[in-house]
């Protein structure tokens, strides 16, 4: 342990700590700006600069140890003197167009300058001027040159955690700032559109492209009839930004809500994820049993990140992808077939709408390869942010909302549905119905727990009709890479294998709510998944009624030529950009 | 009212050269990497703020340069504005009234013609062409990129053994080079920035000098593949130690009996005594190098031989025959080239020049080396002749200093002309041609031209040659290696080209060069002969770096080594430059700035734990 003095409080911490982690440590918050702990420790903000005895210079808190007996000042005269002066030369760069941004009130730097009593800027403002300030409207990631405060947190995230490079430092001197790395503009780079940049941002220097007023144009539209789906992640995280308890914060009480914003039918992703389920399992063990997975695993294909991941960087291994399409896919698809024809209605009235917790979902139903005659199977994705930013348009309150039941038929689901939304979920369902099959019975639905926990690799061998299934689940791209490097060398061997782009899973997906004070909150949103699990009478896809009925009436068995039709994709039928 | 005053600087104007001092060595100081489009843009601003307003092309056009300038980095600008800025520059150059103006100008056209495609693709994308890399600066200028800020914290925490294993993770020549290096290193320092570069050379012969003998470096497993290695020089040992390292089985040739190449044969034992260059070598052969000395590729051994025999074979002969001065009477006795001097020496043919006036011609360190050699071999008097300024030479300023202070002659702005002899076929004197130093040429050094005098003869016994080396090629070119103007082609990745198995670094590619060099030539072939092997080692070190001191130190003066150069040094090998002391060492290694950890280095690039 080390002992020193912070604002004349004696602190005690082990030896190696920082001296922010002393002062939190001891009660104390030194306002700090680009520091994202363990990813960006870089110093860059000067905004954690405490006065350390003895020292020249302003020591900055995030990345500095303690040393015994140091005296530390984080409300000096000079240590208030550097910290304003320095967050206003970050406001001078940084469009202060509060009132139009995203991340008003959820803005770590607008936060700062407020406690600072800022109100104005004795400096010039200086924003990117002409072309150098433009950034394509098209692409599902907007860069906001104007906002982006140059803390490097995106180009860290992504190297260290998601290893894939995209961004970089630009331009030079004063003009340096955060772009596409090698001189690539985004639509030409290999971007698996994780949205983790987006989700460690402090400003709003990224943001997804925003899509609700296409949304909102659509509930407009008498002629259209809009069915929405909610992925299974996004109950677990939407009730943050209104203060609701996690457990308050139900798919019922969002129901209420997507009514009252004018959607006609309300489902559930996870009907689409117990449908999956019967594919992608099935599939699995068809490949499994033919001995196509021998040198290669199955790879799960429901994260659309992954998919562009895998595609962008090890092309050749595209066709190891579950041809089965995701969830958010599937939907669509039945949707402007099966309950078109329910409805009595052309798919074209149809406008299907999609909540999810992600970015590349936006891409992803903007494939060509995810459209039939009738158009796109899936219209419009919505982030769970821009639903929250769709509630609060409507001064919708939710803690004031009923709670009301899901259309049918498509909102019945089971617990297996729910936990796609987090890391090991989607291998766990599968398992809980391949072993139904293989064994007629239904096993122990908590039997496969072992591939729950943790954002890290974790492989298990499960024994199902004495067959045994290697399988790994990981989430985090670059866990994904580091994975796939074994695969490939040779080194680790499995039959089924679930990858997810986000830490944690969909519940850490870049779509997600951000937290201000960076907080990673794929834990505790994961664990309300498990709950639901546990919570909800059916715990196994194969049981899903609804998905049965569906089976019965028009898709016959899965992996039937209709269900090949509707419900797998060919993977190979587009290409990332770079290739 | 007086009619004349004294004149003294005033506080302001006294202020301001001090700040025109810092800027000087803040500009020498820049790291590599810097965008050069906007580095002219702020030299040009500088150039305008010096303009005394009187003309046209100075007053408004520096500032409109500056201003065009400005809309290429703001992408505000077309390729038309280009055209414009040179245009512009042309016309100031061609009518500015004073070197204010038409210097300023020719620095814009300079860059504007140099590094034009960096101008467009600020035009067309926005962005720099070189990136934004701002690498720690002594490490990127260390040829072999050694771990320095790394090495400077282990010693200032007196962990010596620690800072000489980190060393060796990217040179295993850390005594040799502690004594004999350029170090290219302290050149872009920061801590020029505040006062002088740290004296990382003299910090490096600390740790070597205090370092106990390392213990032997873990070993991967054996590879089964084997490496033939034609020199045991720095770069062949180089690359012989890494290999080795990696597991596979390295056998080195050597044509001379012991190993070391020109540190063993070239440079005197004042500079670098034997036993610490064999503390190298010999922690070099614990890797379990096999050795064989005295053989010569081409004369003992074909090189077909080797090339059949062995996986991968490492060209690394060096550079050692001598270039001729092309006089008349070079071939009078007495005679000698500087390198074969040197050698001789090293094999223990020590000639005696007890009362004997040497002449030595040529103005780099070889011919230093020969000139305090001579000396202290007992000459009577040692002059060296060199046709360009003192300052044009291209040896070390304090080799140079060094040579004045043993008492030798040089005689700059005199080339030689012949040599004349005596009715023995002796050296009997040196004559030389007086020089004028004049233009400069496409080197950008100013060039002597001959001066409107007379010959001048310089009595002597003996002329030493150092002007320069060749290399010894022949025997390899049948195996298909080729030469390009003496030296032996090969590309960046040590590989030759057309010969499959066959790679080739150091002085024979590079022409002479200096020995951190030739390590880095070896680390690079070592690295990619294992991929051509189909392996992927990777060297590393376990060694922990302290962490960064909170702030810097104030301004510190730079501890130089002590130099024990005097008259009278005939007959004494002894090492002329004295280390550090504890307390010295400690001091210099507190002035690092630590650019592993402050400014980009803790973003990007500051440590490289792996090669």
């Amino acid at each position: 342990m080390v002992s020193l003095r912070i604002d004349n409080r004696s602190v005690q911490v082990p030896e190696g700590a920082t001296i922010l982690e002393a002062a939190q440590s001891a009660g104390i918050h030194i306002p700090h700006l680009c520091y994202l702990k363990g990813v960006n420790e870089i110093a860059a903000c000067r905004v954690c600069c405490v006065e350390v005895e003895g020292e020249r210079a302003m020591v900055t808190a995030c990345n500095s140890p303690v040393r015994e007996g140091m005296v530390v000042h984080t409300n000096s005269p000079k240590a208030r003197r550097t910290r304003r002066i320095n967050v206003e030369l970050i406001l001078s760069q940084h469009d202060c167009k509060c009132a139009t941004c995203v991340r008003s009130g959820n803005c770590q730097l607008q936060a700062i300058a407020n406690d600072l009593g800022i109100l104005s800027v004795p400096y010039e403002t200086q924003l990117p001027k002409g072309l150098r300030g433009a950034w394509t409207t098209t692409f599902p990631l907007y860069h906001d040159y104007n906002k982006c405060i140059k803390c490097m947190r995106c180009i860290q995230v992504c190297d260290k955690v998601q290893s894939l490079n995209i961004w970089d430092v630009a331009g030079t001197g004063g003009r340096t700032t955060v772009d596409v790395s090698n001189n690539r503009v985004i639509k030409d780079s290999d971007c698996a559109l994780c949205g983790q940049c987006i989700t460690h941002c402090p400003v709003g220097g990224l943001r997804e492209r925003d899509d609700t007023q296409k949304a909102f144009s659509a509930l407009a539209d008498p002629d259209r009839i809009t069915v929405v789906q909610v992925a299974p992640a996004v109950r677990a995280a939407w009730g943050e930004y209104f203060g609701l308890k996690r457990e308050d914060a139900t798919m019922e009480r969002m129901a209420a809500c997507l009514r009252r914003l004018g959607f006609d039918y309300v489902f559930d992703t996870n009907f689409s994820a117990d449908l999956t389920i019967m594919e992608e399992g099935n599939e699995f063990l068809h490949r499994f049993k033919s001995g196509g997975l021998t040198r290669w695993p199955m790879f799960t294909s429901c994260c659309p990140g992954w998919v562009r991941f895998l595609k962008g960087q090890y092309p050749e291994l595209t066709g190891q992808l579950s041809t089965a399409k995701s969830p958010q896919q599937m939907f669509g698809s039945v949707t402007k077939s099966w309950f078109a024809q329910k409805l009595g209605v052309e798919p074209e009235k149809i406008f299907c709408v999609s909540v999810m917790p992600c970015v590349a979902k936006k891409a992803e139903c903007e494939l060509p390869t995810m459209a039939a005659e009738h158009g796109p199977d899936v219209d419009l994705a919505l982030t769970t942010r821009e639903l929250v930013r769709m509630i609060r348009a409507d001064k919708l309150e939710p803690a004031s909302m009923p709670e009301e039941p899901l259309d049918d038929p498509m909102g019945t689901h089971t617990g297996a549905g729910v936990i796609f939304g987090a890391t090991g979920g989607v291998m766990e369902a599968a398992l809980r119905t391949a072993a139904y099959v293989l064994t007629g019975e239904n096993p122990d639905p908590d039997a496969f727990a072992d591939v729950r926990t943790g954002p890290d690799l974790r492989e298990v061998t499960y024994e199902i009709a004495g067959i045994p299934v290697r399988c790994a689940v990981v989430s985090g791209l670059g866990s994904a890479r580091e994975l796939v490097e074994q695969l490939k060398a040779g080194k680790a061997h499995y039959d089924f294998v679930e990858v997810m782009a986000c830490p944690g899973g969909c519940v850490g997906g870049g779509g997600q709510p951000i937290s201000v004070e960076d907080e990673e909150r794929y834990g505790v949103r994961g664990e309300r998944l498990y709950a639901l699990d546990k919570a909800n009478p059916m715990r196994f896809s194969h049981e899903n009624p609804a998905v049965q009925t569906l089976y019965d009436e028009f898709l016959g068995a899965p992996l039937s030529e209709k269900a090949e039709h509707l419900l797998h994709t060919d993977h190979r039928a587009w290409s990332m950009p770079d290739q | 009212m007086s009619r004349l005053s004294i004149e003294t600087p005033d506080r302001a104007q006294t202020v301001l050269n001090g700040l025109n001092r810092d800027m000087e060595r803040r500009i020498n100081a820049s790291q590599p990497g810097l965008c050069p489009v906007d580095m002219s843009l702020n030299f040009l601003r500088l150039c305008h703020a010096q303009t005394c307003g009187k003309c046209v092309p100075c007053r408004v056009g520096l500032g409109q340069l500056s201003v065009l300038i400005e809309r290429v980095l703001d992408r505000a600008a077309s390729l038309e504005d280009i055209d414009l800025i040179e245009n512009t520059a042309q016309v100031i150059a061609d009518s500015a009234d004073c070197a204010i103006g038409y210097e300023a100008a020719h620095m814009v056209l300079r860059g504007v013609r140099g590094f034009r495609e960096d101008y467009e693709e600020h035009v067309l994308h926005g962005r720099c062409i070189c990136g934004l890399s701002h690498p720690v600066p002594c490490v990127s200028t260390c040829p072999a990129h050694v771990d320095i800020p790394g090495y400077v914290a282990l010693i200032h925490d007196g962990r010596y053994e620690d800072a000489v294993r980190l060393i060796r993770k990217d040179n295993p020549f850390p005594a040799a080079c502690a004594y004999v290096c350029e170090h290219p290193c302290e050149g872009q320092c920061r801590r020029r920035m505040v006062d002088d570069a740290v004296n990382i050379c003299g910090l490096k012969r600390f740790a070597v000098d205090q370092a106990r003998p390392a213990s032997v470096e873990r070993k991967a497993e054996s590879t089964g593949k084997t490496v033939g290695i034609i020199g045991g020089g720095p770069g062949g040992l180089t690359a012989a130690y890494y290999l080795s390292l990696m597991g596979h089985q390295v056998t080195v040739y050597e044509q001379r009996p012991k190993l070391g190449g020109m540190l063993r044969y070239g440079i005197p034992d004042y500079r670098l005594p034997q036993d610490v260059l064999d503390r190298d070598i010999d922690h070099i052969l614990t890797a379990g190098v096999k050795v064989h000395t005295g053989v010569s590729i081409g004369k003992d051994l074909s090189i077909e031989n080797i090339c059949g025999s062995f996986d991968a074979v490492y060209i690394a002969i060096g550079a050692h025959n001598d270039k001729k001065l092309g006089l008349e009477g070079e071939d009078a006795e007495n005679v000698i080239s500087a390198v074969a001097l040197l050698r001789g020496i090293g094999e223990g043919d020590v000639p005696d020049f007890t009362g004997k006036r040497v002449c030595i011609v040529g103005g780099g360190n070889v011919s230093m080396d020969a000139t305090r050699t001579a000396l202290r071999l007992g000459a009577e008097q040692v002059t060296c002749v060199y046709r360009r300024r003192v300052e044009d030479m291209t040896a070390l300023s304090e080799e140079i200093e060094e040579a004045m202070a043993e008492g030798c002659q040089i005689l700059p702005l005199q080339a030689p002309a012949r040599i004349e002899a005596d009715q023995n076929g002796r050296v009997a004197a040196l004559w030389t041609r007086p020089q004028l130093i004049g233009s400069y040429g496409q080197d950008g050094r100013p060039r002597p031209v001959d001066a409107r005098e007379k010959e001048f003869r310089i009595p002597c016994d003996y002329v030493i040659v150092a002007i320069g080396q060749a290399i010894e090629s022949q025997a390899f070119e049948r195996v298909g290696v080729t030469t390009r103007r003496g030296a032996i082609e090969a590309d960046h990745t040590s590989s030759v080209p057309g010969v499959d198995n066959v790679f080739a670094g150091g002085d024979a590619v590079s022409g002479p060069a200096t020995v951190i060099r030739a390590v880095a030539a070896g680390k690079v072939a070592a690295a990619n002969i294992d991929n051509y092997l189909g392996f992927d080692h990777k060297v590393s070190c376990d060694v922990d770096i302290p962490p960064a001191h909170f702030t810097n130190t104030p301004p510190c003066g730079r501890v130089n080594l002590k130099s024990h150069a005097k008259p009278g040094c005939q007959g004494d090998f002894s090492l002329v430059t004295e280390g550090m002391s504890q307390e010295e060492a400690h001091q210099e290694s507190g002035r690092c700035l630590r650019c592993d950890h402050f400014g980009f280095g803790i973003f990007k690039g500051g440590r490289n734990t792996e090669w």
